[in-house]
């Protein structure tokens, strides 16, 4: 094959596999433009039916129960409005925990509970040191009570 | 057109130094300088990263890869914005040294892509559960990744320079609209990425040495990319202007020493 | 000084791995796009030199002219 030809060849596989590629991403970019669903969405029905999703909220604080058998876990997520029992089997992250956001992923029983298959913990984009954490706490509190 | 090639405007303003002869060794002057900055800024970053910067409270110290994940993630956009600039220039204004610039400006580009990308996998895994996760945040900055691949190939392979040049300034414009969907992509859409801790219309949510440590290694990088842009740039421009006369003797001085 | 001995500056709370392994990965990065670069120049230099001395048609242009004909 001359080289010139050769080239060509070179030239249009590169190409051919930067669109393949280019393709793939953005498919998954389409599919995953609603990464995840609130609470208020499933429970209004707007989530998919028949395949797998993804919710995402808040742990609600006090819901998280570990079963007897050491690896499943029961727990709640929710936006404040709604609520949507999870039952998860498997190793957490290290940063998910009750009040704190999570992103869930599996399918919702005919008994409106979620079977997780995966559960992802979303932090904030707050980065401050453990006592300026623990300040603000007190505040908040302290603003609950004055509100109460 | 031949003869605004030849002789480079002798004029005072700055623009004098968009003709290569001028620019190649300007270009050699000021990398050593750009290159010192960024290895003194390192220094000085990673020591607030590392000495400086408390825990945080949320994450523990794994957080502390934000010190080159963010600065890398803002390269990374900004240097296809710098890129997709050049590129405008030259097709607007017929310049040889603005594709020049977007050439040379490429591979760092990529780099601190692929950067952002890793240092976000290593981070993810600890933190969120997850290596990686199809969000929009995550997804359109493989995209970013993936564009740089594609300018860097075409330019790459298209033989005849005016011609690689035209078909990468189309790629780097098209893409340019990349940017802001990344940047952009976690107020827009649901992310597990969170949203930008520092912003132009928002009080950074940061500590302050936190917040300096970051910004410093950013002008690091900065500083880094400038410098080796300016390297990379010119042995690009001995070879495209390699028929001047000024490239003759330029390799009359370097006959024998490299 | 945030930390109370070196050894737990290099555990980094746990997260060792992670830490050092971007940190790593980031220097490796940095160190081999700036031997590109040199390589790059150096390339670059040897073929418009010898490209120059197969004009001059000076002993061994030939073949430096095939190589960059080719």
């Amino acid at each position: 094959m001359k080289p010139r030809s050769k080239r060509l060849l070179l030239v249009a596989g590169a190409v051919a596999l930067l669109v393949g590629a280019v393709a793939l991403v953005l498919n998954a970019f389409q599919q995953n433009l609603v990464f995840f669903h609130t609470p208020t969405e499933v429970a209004e029905g707007k989530a998919p039916v028949g395949r797998a999703f993804r919710i995402g909220g808040m742990v609600e604080t006090g819901s998280i129960r570990r079963a007897a058998d050491g690896v499943t876990v029961q727990f709640a997520i929710t936006d404040t409005a709604k609520v949507i029992p999870v039952s998860y089997k498997g190793s957490l992250p290290d940063l998910f925990s009750e009040g704190k956001g999570a992103v869930v992923q599996g399918t919702l029983g005919p008994d409106g509970q979620f079977q997780a298959s995966e559960v992802l913990a979303k932090h904030d984009e707050n980065y401050m040191p453990p006592e300026a954490q623990h300040a603000v706490d007190q505040a908040k509190k302290a603003a609950q009570t004055v509100a109460q | 057109m031949m003869k605004e090639m030849k002789r480079p405007e002798r004029g005072k303003s700055l623009f004098r130094f968009a003709a290569p002869q001028l620019f190649y060794p300007l270009a050699g002057a000021l990398a050593p300088w750009f290159a010192a900055a960024a290895a003194a800024l390192t220094i000085i970053g990673l020591w607030l990263a590392f000495f400086v910067a408390p825990t945080d409270a949320q994450q523990g110290e794994v957080y502390r890869v934000i010190f080159i994940h963010v600065p890398a993630a803002w390269m990374s956009m900004f240097v296809y914005l710098i890129m997709a600039f050049w590129s405008a220039v030259g097709l607007v204004m017929n310049t040889r040294l603005s594709f020049m610039m977007a050439r040379a400006l490429a591979p760092t580009g990529a780099m601190f892509c692929v950067v952002a990308l890793v240092t976000g996998a290593l981070w993810g895994k600890p933190t969120w559960g997850a290596y990686w996760v199809w969000d929009a945040r995550l997804t359109s900055q493989l995209l970013l990744l993936f564009l740089y691949f594609g300018f860097m190939a075409l330019t790459e392979a298209i033989e005849d320079p005016r011609r690689a040049d035209k078909a990468g300034a189309i790629i780097a414009l098209v893409g340019a609209v990349n940017v802001p969907i990344i940047y952009f992509s976690v107020k827009w859409w649901n992310t597990l990425h969170q949203g930008a801790s520092v912003s132009l219309t928002k009080a950074p949510s940061m500590a302050a040495t936190m917040l300096a440590g970051m910004l410093v290694m950013a002008l690091a990088s900065w500083a880094y990319t400038i410098a080796v842009t300016l390297w990379r740039v010119r042995p690009l421009i001995l070879e495209r202007e390699r028929h001047a006369e000024w490239v003759a003797a330029e390799l009359d001085a370097l006959e024998g020493k490299v | 000084m945030q930390w109370e001995s070196w050894s737990a500056f290099w555990q980094m709370g746990g997260a060792a791995p992670f830490v050092w392994g971007s940190y790593g990965i980031t220097a490796l990065l940095v160190v081999g796009e700036l031997i590109m670069v040199m390589r790059r120049r150096k390339d670059a230099l040897r073929r418009l030199l010898r490209l120059r001395r197969a004009k001059a048609g000076g002993s061994g242009g030939r073949r430096a002219f095939e190589e960059i004909v080719e």
